[in-house]
């Protein structure tokens, strides 16, 4: 923009005089303050967390805290094993049911589905997401788990023999009644990840297999799904960590009782469950162990939402000439799924 | 994709054997399986919220606030209007917040930051903000709001949590929306002269401004649908309060605190509150999408 110096002295004709840079110099600086004011925020958001944490941490040991068997509010002791077994038993158990929907979903709609048919499937995927997690809670509560309640008692029933599944009483809110809801939850984010990144494979490939005489499914199968696997992967993963956070649903539907469920059918709690359940007459130690669940939580799904974000940036990344658009379309569509 | 066997004899051999079409036409019905089981739930849920919410609906729903009255069977148990009221003003005082300040970062990501370091650790930090678990941002403001000034619960707390929530999607929105504005437009305008920040709010803004309002739509959509940050900072009152300095009612708050109560007649009114919420998120969904289709961007 600058032009050079006239010798002789005096500006160049082409240079603004002082004054009227100003509005780009004060917009400029202004922004960078914004975007380095979301850096202070998250650095200032973990400085306290910890804080606040940290007596309970000093009682139990970090480890102590995050293993121990042991969540008993009379008498001030704080072991979130329950808690962590009740967060990681629902979300892998909505892993189990929602990914291979959700990818098949995506798999339909980009694959299979007549082209007029492709918008609507989309949208009535994505409204999934539009649900608030409350409704979610009293959807499940008063109308899935009374209503599955005989299938469970069956199941548990038949398959008495086989440890944590069967054998005992099935109660309304359980830990598999919050994973098969959070499994709802989580198909929209996975299914548009899922779809965002089968939309990149190259025609090409699909075209030279069918060329070859494969089948729908055979195409499906050797060209389209090896080249997603990592951006699949990604998408379940940022499901994990969308369920892994999930606090109302879960809290209504898993039960409430802070102890080490002694099977699938059975009540139990999770830590995001545990800090909305507890947390309004929470005093002192107790209080303490509740920020800390939170801050184990924090990092749980910092953690796996790295790892996810990492595999979906490396799926888009590098394979196609327009990159940067699929992962402008990407981040998109996490956005639209509600990210 | 097979040659019909009656027309040559002599292609026959291409066809695809039984074997094969067999598994393929499993696969195809098991994907569609798939696809009509992820449909299911949508259409459950809708169903019920129509049936259970219209009929807790009357005219008196959304002008009377909830009352404790639960005792007894045919108390008046009340509406919703200090929810409805408190939900649309927190979440009003959250956007005025979170708005401009996301839309600011993703401005300055796009045309000053772009591919140098520190836009680099910004745009991760947004990354990790939009992973935060809601709840973790009611906890946060809890310790520096309530806990930290040493007063109560308030509405403009909640806005406070409510906004953080907002601030990583409207960031993210905004600034792939951004980099779809065409350069050759920048640059034209750079070339007649103009001044960097009349380019940004002449030429970028205007032309994105549409794409925008969809992603920030999407935001004010999801954040009115939250509970968890709301119960520790805003907590929730019966009486309507446009005070957003004392307690505030909300939608979802109300809707948990009735589902968790052993009360049948509470029940009946979360269902008629979920459907009012559902409603509201639903209209902001299709604003959202009406004007994404509108934007010649994306």
């Amino acid at each position: 923009m600058e032009a050079a110096p006239i010798p002789g002295g005096g500006r160049s004709t082409l240079e603004r005089p002082p004054l009227a840079r100003l509005p780009d110099r004060a917009l400029k600086y202004g922004l960078t303050a914004i975007a380095a004011l979301i850096l202070a925020l998250i650095a200032y958001f973990f400085i306290r967390l910890v804080g606040e944490a940290r007596p309970a941490f000093g009682k139990f040991g970090a480890l102590g805290f995050a293993f121990n068997n042991d969540w008993n509010i009379p008498a001030e002791r704080f072991g979130a094993l329950p808690l962590v077994v009740g967060t990681l038993l629902t979300s892998v158990l909505a892993l189990l049911i929602g990914v291979p929907v959700a990818v098949a979903t995506a798999i339909y709609a980009t694959e299979l589905c007549p082209a007029r048919l492709r918008a609507p499937l989309t949208l009535l995927v994505e409204l999934l997401a539009a649900v608030p997690s409350v409704v979610y809670g009293l959807w499940g509560l008063f109308f899935l788990a009374p209503k599955l309640l005989p299938a469970e008692q069956w199941l548990a029933d038949r398959l008495s023999f086989v440890p944590f599944i069967g054998g005992g009483l099935v109660t309304i809110p359980n830990y598999f009644v919050a994973g098969l809801v959070l499994a709802i939850m989580i198909l929209p984010i996975v299914s548009a990840i899922s779809r965002e990144v089968m939309a990149t494979v190259p025609a090409d490939h699909k075209e030279a297999a069918l060329g070859l005489g494969a089948t729908r499914w055979e195409m499906i199968r050797m060209a389209v799904l090896p080249y997603c696997r990592s951006g699949i992967v990604g998408g379940a993963m940022l499901g994990l960590g969308r369920a892994i956070g999930e606090t109302i649903a879960v809290a209504i539907l898993i039960g409430g009782t802070p102890r080490l469920g002694s099977h699938l059918f059975g009540p139990g709690e999770s830590l995001a469950g545990s800090i909305a359940n507890e947390f309004g007459e929470a005093q002192g130690l107790h209080r303490s162990a509740l920020f800390a669940a939170g801050l184990v939580l924090f990092v749980l799904t910092l953690l796996v939402n790295g790892v996810a974000r990492a595999l979906v940036l490396r799926a888009a990344r590098g394979r196609t000439a327009q990159a940067g658009t699929v992962d402008a379309g990407m981040r998109l569509a996490d956005t639209a799924a509600g990210v | 994709m097979s040659t019909p066997g009656a027309s040559s004899e002599s292609l026959a051999r291409f066809a695809v054997s039984r074997a094969r079409r067999r598994r393929d036409r499993l696969a195809h019905g098991t994907i569609l399986a798939g696809t009509v089981i992820a449909l299911i739930p949508l259409m459950l849920i809708v169903y019920y919220l129509l049936i259970k919410g219209l009929g807790s609906w009357s005219a008196s729903f959304f002008t009377t606030d909830p009352t404790g009255n639960t005792f007894f069977k045919n108390s008046n148990i009340g509406g919703i209007k200090s929810a409805l009221l408190g939900t649309l003003e927190m979440v009003a005082l959250a956007s005025a917040m979170s708005i401009p300040l996301g839309i600011g970062v993703a401005v300055w990501l796009v045309e000053y930051g772009r591919t140098s370091w520190f836009a680099h650790t910004v745009r991760f930090a947004v990354d990790m903000l939009t992973g935060v678990p809601s709840i973790v941002f009611g906890l946060f403001v809890y310790i520096v709001l309530v806990v930290g000034t040493g007063s109560s619960f308030a509405g403009y707390k909640g806005s406070v949590a409510l906004a953080l929530l907002m601030l990583p999607v409207v960031i993210r929105s905004g600034e792939v929306i951004l980099l779809l504005v065409p350069e050759g437009l920048r640059e034209s305008a750079l070339a007649l002269g103009a001044p960097r920040w009349r380019v940004i709010f002449s030429v970028v803004l205007p032309t994105a401004l549409p794409g925008m309002v969809t992603g920030v739509l999407l935001a004010v959509a999801r954040a009115a649908g939250e509970t968890a940050p709301l119960l520790f900072t805003a907590a929730s009152t019966l009486k309507t309060n446009t005070d957003l300095g004392q307690f505030m009612n909300s939608l979802p708050v109300q809707i948990y605190n009735d589902v968790t109560s052993p009360t049948t007649s509470l029940v009946e009114r979360a269902w008629g509150a979920a459907l009012a919420l559902v409603t509201i998120i639903l209209l902001l969904n299709v604003f959202a999408r009406l004007i994404a289709r509108r934007s010649r961007l994306a």
